[in-house]
């Protein structure tokens, strides 16, 4: 394969289109997956832009904070914004060639993300409350049992590319087709299903539609969040739920992104990303109309058995290559 | 050389200053010395890391028969680039710090004494100079326990226990060192460089898992960890500082130094129990750093943790090195001892910020704390970023360290052999696990300690520190940030002291300039540019959230469930915020809860009291030590029964002895 470098000047144009692409799909793949959730029980349900009119309402809101909070409550929704921004920004999403695509290793993604979920945890201890400290508790629980799982999945991609680099790992894989049936990449498959869906709260590891106090994990964690504050938390959530659907659509299935340095290569990226990241969103949703809200002391089987296939992956890949 | 050895005059000084002045004097005094004794040490060893020579020294007039062998080269500097810099801030702390037993005269010259051992270890190089600067570190750190508080139970319990541990350890050290000498000759580390290829390869590998126990010890790898947690947080701050951060990197200098270079690599069994030793030890102190509530406990189970992942890239690096890719091996060497520099700096500042916590509150009880960022912001923004840096948040130096590790593993699975493909397997396993874990204990850490409101008076009457120790820990924080953001500037000094460690003239597996960029694997990171991005939209999300803002934030009572009051006894405390990881752990971790409930006398239904306890000790101290304690002080009473203090019993058996020798002997 011959690689093309495209200009500083397309790379940053991508990184802008990842980057507003991110923004408005986080929110609508939620708006859609809770329509899929509505349909499928006899609903209409809200319309699919129902998060992004949500997001618009809390912004012109009065910003209220609690009491005891310092300045960690208002800091820690943009320290959760810029860390997804840049993972966003420098992730293969829509082209092969984002900038700072160099850097894209999956070790600084799972770690900007983990950035986000510290500091949305260190805001939830905050205020000073009970719900905060629960929110707080439980989604680093939830987040230390998962991201090793995450990080273990896309390394039994990375043994089979011979590299961590995120695009490198994407363009291995066009230049590779047959990889994508692969045994390795079923489990992993298997397993970032499971860790994505523990690492974007969605069912069975936490309801995000729940306002019952005891049974909240992300929610009571914002709970002292309110107005444009907490539209800025709701958009990074929304955010890295765009961002992990893409990657887990980009890794197992990349035909459709921009390799080359065209623009009509970047529409067709957008347009492909959108695609597939609406089909794991329906994949997602169907697992969520099917099941309910685990125990939270279930949990860790059902993260310790993705862990464990992740762990499979790694070794199926070693003994397979 | 001459330059160290001055460093090294003036440790002695400051020693002799500590015991010799005033009262009044004597802590800025001998602080100051140690401090220059320290920035002199720090200028010698980075001429020697930026030059790559060697320089020897060597008399017979400090120590008797076979004299004092000292020679600095790139592995031996970098370890004592970590610990001046560790040093000089604990100096300074101690301005602040040093109050009561500690300004004592035997206190200050302990410390400086101490200061001075760990500046000499890196440089001794003849096994009785090693040991005889090593032994001198173990006691007067072990005093060091007691000065603070030599009348609490728990001080006199740790310096016990570090004590037979730390002389355990350095027989073990000492046997497995002369065993080399055996057949070489000279008891220099020349010598034994020389001759050891000329040794059976059983005594090589006996005579390297004899000192590897010794120094595993030392490092704090499990099951040999026990003492580390009750010595360190028992200790002084500052001294906690140097031993969490500086003596426990000791032990990985003497696996590399004997292991890589005196034995030049060995077999690849023997890093394979380097490797699980760090793998265990990596799990085992991640967990339980997580469900520690004593600040100090906790830093120094990740001290564990932090240091079995230095020891999977050691162990890594040796047996990639034995299979043949010394490329991969020595990125996997610069990981480890990058790490090592790092964890100095992050855990240096960590140790000094639980220093000021407890020297403003009274207490390093987590459960005890909380709203300290309102009291003392400096001390909390500092313990703020150096926490970021050990959960290896992007662009800090916890990161940049681990992602070199990661990819020394990652292309360790190059080699094809069982052995390594498993041990690099473990490692990545080992290196996700404890990442999430150590991201729970620090939020806690912070979370709990700095955040919320006050849990107890003396952490809501809490007084800011005095402004050398914000200074000692703002210098620590430094390298934090420079490693993260601009780690290849540093590289070229680590890859110089890994090449040594492992004798190999290879060029470096990273490119020069200010990134990390391998040049046999696709592998890069931009550490500096990402920063420059994280602050870009930090500023632009801040400016848009300016702009929206059309009033400041109004102030209102946090969500109670419609109750009035909200006391701080309805936060979150670090035990129960870890309490879910503890039950999922709880086979590992045996935590020992009861509880206690009291009945009214007239009804069984209805309680009057009710008492809960949730304890997580040591589960290998508990069931793997103390049956072996236990029987030790069965069989010495047992013993004593043949012992009643009468002469002629004595003389009896002295003659029954002397009869059964001769039997023997005839």
């Amino acid at each position: 394969m011959i690689a093309i470098v495209p200009s500083a000047a397309y790379s940053t144009l991508a990184t802008l289109v990842q980057i507003v692409l991110v923004v408005l799909l986080g929110p609508l793949l939620i708006g859609f997956m809770a329509k899929v959730r509505a349909r499928a029980e006899g609903r209409v349900g809200a319309p699919i832009n129902q998060p992004l009119r949500d997001l618009r309402k809390l912004l012109s809101k009065e910003r209220l904070h609690a009491r005891h909070a310092s300045v960690v409550l208002p800091f820690a929704p943009m320290v959760i914004l810029a860390a997804t921004s840049v993972a966003v920004a420098i992730s293969p999403l829509v082209t092969t060639h984002p900038l700072l695509g160099s850097s894209a290793d999956i070790l600084v993604i799972v770690y900007l993300l983990l950035t986000g979920s510290v500091a949305a945890a260190l805001a939830g201890l905050d205020a000073g409350t009970a719900f905060g400290g629960m929110g707080a508790s439980r989604a680093m629980t939830i987040g230390a049992l998962a991201e090793p799982a995450l990080l273990v999945a896309v390394i039994a991609l990375s043994i089979q590319s011979g590299t961590s680099n995120l695009p490198s790992m994407i363009s291995t894989t066009l230049t590779h087709p047959n990889w994508v049936s692969g045994p390795s990449r079923l489990l992993a498959l298997v397993a970032l299903v499971i860790v994505v869906i523990a690492e974007t709260g969605r069912l069975p590891v936490d309801n995000p539609s729940t306002h019952l106090e005891l049974t909240m994990i992300h929610e009571a964690m914002i709970l002292e969040y309110a107005g444009p504050e907490l539209a800025l938390v709701t958009l990074g959530a929304s955010m890295r739920l765009g961002l992990l659907f893409s990657l887990i659509a980009n890794l197992f299935f990349p035909w459709g992104i921009a390799t080359s340095g065209s623009i009509l290569g970047l529409l067709l990226g957008v347009a492909a990303l959108v695609a597939k990241t609406a089909l794991v969103a329906f994949g997602v949703s169907l697992i969520e109309i099917r099941s309910a809200k685990l125990r939270l002391f279930r949990l860790p089987e059902l993260l310790a058995g993705g862990f464990v296939l992740s762990v499979l992956a790694v070794i199926t890949g070693l003994v397979t290559r | 050389m001459a330059l160290l050895l001055l460093g090294l005059g003036c440790c002695v000084l400051a020693a002799a200053a500590a015991s010799a002045l005033p009262r009044s004097w004597r802590v800025p005094a001998s602080a100051g010395l140690g401090a220059t004794g320290c920035a002199l040490a720090f200028v010698a060893a980075m001429r020697v890391l930026v030059t790559g020579g060697v320089e020897s020294f060597s008399t017979t007039r400090l120590l008797p028969m076979f004299g004092l062998t000292l020679s600095i080269d790139p592995l031996g500097a970098l370890f004592i680039v970590a610990t001046s810099f560790v040093g000089f801030a604990a100096c300074i702390y101690c301005i602040g710090y040093a109050r009561g037993e500690l300004q004592s005269r035997t206190a200050m010259s302990l410390l400086m004494v101490f200061i001075l051992t760990l500046l000499a270890v890196p440089v001794a190089s003849s096994i009785v100079s090693l040991m005889f600067c090593w032994e001198l570190m173990a006691l007067s750190s072990m005093l060091l326990i007691l000065t603070d508080q030599r009348h609490s139970r728990a001080a006199r319990s740790a310096a016990l226990w570090y004590g037979v541990m730390t002389q355990l350890g350095a027989a073990s050290i000492l046997f497995g060192l002369l065993l080399l000498t055996v057949h070489g000759g000279g008891q220099t580390f020349a010598d034994i460089r020389l001759h050891s290829m000329a040794l059976s390869s059983a005594v090589r590998s006996f005579a390297f898992f004899l000192a590897l126990l010794g120094f595993a010890s030392k490092a704090g790898a499990v099951p040999l960890h026990v003492w580390l947690p009750k010595a360190h947080p028992e200790a002084p701050s500052p001294v906690s500082a140097l031993m969490s951060s500086s003596m426990v990197a000791m032990g990985v200098y003497g696996i590399i130094r004997v292991g890589g270079d005196l034995l030049h690599g060995g077999t690849v069994w023997w890093w394979v129990a380097v490797a699980a030793f760090g793998a265990v030890s990596a799990l085992y102190g991640a967990l339980h750093a997580t469900t520690s509530t004593d600040i100090k406990r906790l830093l120094a189970y990740s001290t564990i943790d932090i240091l079995g992942l230095v020891l999977i890239g050691v162990g890594a690096a040796g047996a990639l090195y034995d299979t043949g890719h010394p490329g991969v091996a020595q990125l996997a060497m610069m990981a480890a001892l990058l790490l090592v520099v790092a964890h100095a700096g992050f855990k240096g500042a960590l140790f000094l910020g639980a220093g000021s916590i407890e020297r403003s509150t009274g207490t390093r009880d987590l459960d005890q704390l909380g709203g300290l960022i309102h009291r003392m912001p400096f001390t909390a923004a500092l313990f703020a970023l150096s926490a970021c840096s050990i959960m290896a948040v992007p662009t800090l130096s916890g990161f940049s360290s681990e992602w070199l590790l990661l990819q020394g593993l990652l292309h360790g699975f190059t080699d094809r052999s069982t052995p390594t493909l498993i041990m690099m397997l473990v490692g990545v396993v080992a290196l996700a696990l404890t990442g999430g874990l150590t991201a729970v204990a620090f939020v806690k850490a912070f979370g709990i300690g700095f955040l919320g409101q006050a849990r107890s008076p003396g952490a809501a009457n809490a007084v800011d520190v005095a402004p050398s120790m914000k200074i000692a820990m703002a210098l620590l924080v430094i390298p934090s940030i420079v490693i993260g953001v601009v780690p290849g500037l540093l590289l070229p000094l680590i890859n110089r002291a890994a090449t040594t460690g492992l004798a190999t003239a290879a060029p470096s597996p990273v490119e020069r300039g200010t990134s990390l960029v391998l040049t046999q694997f696709r592998g890069t990171i931009e550490p500096a540019a990402l920063f420059a991005g994280l602050v870009l939209v930090l500023l632009i999300v801040w400016a848009v959230n300016q702009r929206l803002a059309q009033r400041s934030a109004r102030r209102v009572d946090a969500w109670s469930c419609g109750r009035d009051v909200q006391t701080p006894r309805m936060q979150y405390t670090a035990t129960s915020f870890a309490e879910p990881l503890q039950r999922v752990f709880a086979d590992v971790l045996r935590p020992q809860s009861d509880v206690e409930v009291t009945h009214v006398a007239e009804s069984q239904y209805y309680e009057q009291s009710l008492m809960y306890q949730n304890r997580v000790s040591d589960a290998l101290e508990l069931h793997g030590y103390r049956p072996v304690i236990d029987a030790a002080l069965r069989i010495g009473k047992s013993a004593r029964r043949i012992q009643n203090g009468s002469i002629h019993r004595y003389l009896a058996f002295g003659f029954v002895a002397l009869l059964l020798i001769l039997v023997v002997l005839a």
